[in-house]
């Protein structure tokens, strides 16, 4: 999935990281990823200090290209960008305009004139990352494409976890709620299973992807069982327009028999340490006193967000050319 | 109908009578398969057959060594999307038409959707004139089976039928209203009106772009279940059974579809079903990292399905393979996979992916002209599809074992959504006719 960049020449030793992209967690290896992780804290280090600036990304051009609207998503890359010394700009593309005619391949080409050296693109449509991938020079992150692949999120999860773990392998995750629309989940599926977790899906059946036993994990509908022995729920968003009739009857049945509340946290392992993407809907999937209770890392995933993106820019740019 | 294409032939005069020597002749209407050679004189077959061979010709008459070809019925594609009337940029008769020849199709089946829909007498008369004036090969329009296509009215089947429309279809929309299908199979009786029906319910359909399960899960893609298309055959059969009308599903593509038209057929319905050449030749997977071109209505399927529907054009469960021609320019097809328009190009290319099929050992000669010639005609109840002496000299001469190799830019269709950019072929068409007349010949 992601396209290798093949112009090393044959001496130089392979490079831990050799993708010009990072288009999805689907085509890392293993140590691909840790590489990434290991990174990301020294990143964590350099956004704890006082003087927060390095210059790796200095003279570089990125462009935060978001058809689909992302507050947390896209101020988080643009910081990512700005600490490593990038001239960040921000273009949000709202779907209608591009409706209008002009087809993604354009606004592609449109972009790839003003020479950026890396694009990071948020779109409601799985794949159209990739499409556009391809009609670029520059390097291309995912920040998001429909249902399919949010990888910086996995990343960001997978630091998070081994920060208070100390490992991702023989973990139990268990993954609850819409499934099926989720690109986080797919991202972190992918992830979680590279590293060696047990992965758990927990929701109601019309929530959960068809075919899911083929990726590598077990469904659960009861949330008892779905979190039995987990040491990491990672809670997903329902959004609005999922919650009335369509894939779920009401808000409060949803809740009732799917929300994160105290009592249904006392099924995972006592330790167990409670997660969220964002942004949350208190009170629909995560009760709020779970949310901002002691065993949540809700606020530390949003942390390690900058650190893993300032990790992902600075591997990315090692590979950007340099005259 | 077999005039248009004696008038679309241009002023010179009528070519000299020609015998093709020596080919293989494959003409199912017949039984025939053997080696033999085809007189062609004054737009007919004259004879073709292994007791022509050696007879020798009068002075004057064009001889063609054909050893080691294979001539066939030029093919008849039952369903075939232009862009005229209304999107010209897309496709025209013209061009159409010189793909259609290249690629052994020498009568083309149009559809309906055009802007605007093709749902009135008069419109008929416009596809036909327009066929007339600018069409290499012949073209029969099938017309709208509802007004619009909106699903609601039925089409004036009786007056679109005499002004030359050949069936009725709403093209890539299923009429999911059950009384108005119902009704439609029942007047179209009155005309002996056949009806093609897409069969894919939309409203379990919804949004999906891909075939429901592993594949559509780890792209992200919505995915169609299977039963969106057997819901519907099967509902179609109910009807047809009760209203004994005449009917035709436009594209099958699952195992289980089969087993509905096979059961169907037992029970003796006038029904028949199409398979697309993209259906037999590709499965999900080839859809790679979202490639758009390999984007169809119905979605590709997992490769059971595509071995099933191989196995049922091979025993003549399913009747007919289309080439589903569907040309589609860059701005309907540059957009991510769920945006993109359904459908791809396939005239030039139809024949020789299901060659493959043939060398494969899969299908016989026999039955791949039947499916892709004799049986389209039978069923639409045109004068083509068989080699029978006195029947129309509309035929191809194939090379069956020319390897080629398919380059997008030189497609002759004004469209280039293929999905097979840069496959590798065995067997191509050098030589086509259309009423005596060559309308393709590959340059050597």
């Amino acid at each position: 999935m992601t396209s290798s960049s093949m112009t090393n020449a044959p001496s130089t030793p392979a490079p831990a990281f050799p993708h010009r992209h990072l288009l999805g967690i689907e085509g890392l290896t293993p140590l691909q990823i840790l590489h990434l992780l290991d990174k990301a804290e020294e990143e964590v280090h350099v956004s704890r200090q006082v003087e927060k600036k390095k210059n790796v990304l200095r003279g570089r051009t990125q462009i935060n290209l978001f058809f689909e609207a992302s507050t947390r998503t896209q101020s988080s890359f643009e910081i990512a960008g700005k600490r490593l010394g990038a001239d960040v700009m921000n273009m949000s593309v709202a779907s209608s305009s591009v409706k209008k005619g002009e087809t993604l391949i354009d606004t592609a080409a449109t972009l790839n004139a003003m020479r950026p050296d890396i694009l990071v693109v948020r779109h409601h449509a799985a794949g159209a990352v990739h499409l556009l991938a391809r009609k670029v020079s520059c390097s291309v992150i995912n920040a998001g494409d429909g249902a399919h692949e949010h990888p910086t999120q996995a990343l960001l999860d997978a630091l998070t976890i081994r920060r208070h773990k100390g490992r991702i392998e023989g973990l139990t995750v268990a993954i609850c709620g819409d499934i099926v629309h989720s690109r986080v989940a797919r991202s972190n599926i992918l992830l979680l299973n590279a590293l060696g977790a047990r992965v758990k899906l927990v929701g109601p059946s019309t929530l959960l992807p068809s075919g899911a036993a083929r990726l590598g994990v077990e469904t659960f509908t009861d949330m008892k069982k779905g979190l039995d022995g987990a040491d990491i729920v990672m809670m997903l968003r329902l959004q609005r327009e999922r919650m009335n009739g369509s894939f779920v009857p009401s808000v409060r049945e949803y809740f009732h028999y799917w929300g994160l509340d105290q009592e249904k946290l006392a099924f995972a392992a006592p330790d167990a340490l409670v997660m969220h993407p964002g942004p949350m809907n208190r009170g629909v999937e995560i009760d709020p006193e779970v949310a901002d209770g002691p065993q949540s890392l809700i606020a530390e995933q949003v942390e390690m967000g900058v650190a893993v993106r300032m990790a992902v820019l600075e591997t990315l740019a090692e590979h950007l050319p340099t005259v | 109908m077999s005039t248009h294409a004696s008038t679309s032939r241009g002023p010179d005069a009528a070519p000299r009578p020609t015998v093709f020597a020596r080919a293989r002749i494959v003409d199912p209407a017949r039984g025939l398969d053997a080696v033999g050679s085809v007189i062609v004189a004054e737009g007919r077959i004259l004879a073709a057959g292994p007791e022509v061979l050696n007879q020798g010709s009068p002075e004057g008459w064009e001889v063609v060594d054909a050893t080691d070809k294979v001539i066939v019925p030029g093919l008849v594609d039952m369903r075939v999307f232009l862009g005229e009337p209304g999107h010209e940029h897309r496709e025209t008769f013209a061009s159409a038409s010189r793909a259609a020849a290249a690629g052994g199709v020498t009568t083309i089946v149009t559809m309906p959707d055009t802007d605007p829909v093709i749902d009135d007498p008069a419109l008929v008369d416009f596809v036909l004139r327009r066929a007339r004036e600018e069409a290499a090969v012949r073209v029969h329009p099938m017309a709208a089976l509802t007004k619009g296509q909106k699903g609601a009215e039925t089409s004036e089947f009786g007056l679109l039928s005499e002004a030359g429309a050949v069936a009725f279809t709403d093209a890539r929309r299923s009429v999911a209203a059950s009384l108005v299908m119902r009704r439609a199979l029942t007047y179209a009786r009155d005309f002996g009106a056949l009806i093609v029906h897409h069969v894919e319910d939309p409203s379990l359909a919804g949004a999906g772009v891909a075939t429901e399960g592993e594949f559509a899960t780890r792209m992200g893609l919505p995915g169609i279940p299977r039963e969106a298309e057997t819901i519907m055959l099967e509902r179609d059969m109910r009807l047809v059974a009760l209203t004994g009308g005449r009917y035709h599903a436009s594209q099958l593509s699952t195992a289980e579809s089969v087993e509905i038209l096979r059961a169907a057929k037992a029970r003796g319905l006038d029904v028949t079903a199409s398979v697309s050449i993209n259906h037999l030749s590709l499965n999900e997977l080839d859809i790679g990292t979202y490639r758009s071109f390999l984007k169809f209505s119905p979605p590709l399927r997992h490769e059971d399905d595509r071995q099933a529907m191989i196995e049922a054009v091979a025993d003549g469960i399913v009747d007919v393979i289309v080439s589903g021609h569907d040309p589609q320019d860059v701005e309907m097809k540059r957009h991510p996979f769920a945006e993109a328009a359904d459908g791809a190009v396939g005239l030039e290319t139809s024949l020789a992916a299901a060659l493959r099929l043939v060398h494969d050992g899969r299908l016989s000669w026999s039955r791949l002209v039947e499916a892709m010639a004799l049986r389209p005609a039978e069923r639409l109840g045109l004068d083509a599809g068989r080699l029978t002496p006195g029947a129309p000299a509309d035929l191809a001469v194939i090379d069956p074992g020319m390897p080629w190799l398919l380059d997008r830019a030189k497609l002759l269709s004004r469209s280039k959504n293929t999905p097979f950019e840069d496959a590798r072929f065995v067997g191509r068409v050098v030589r086509t006719l259309v009423g005596g007349r060559t309308v393709h010949a590959l340059d050597a």
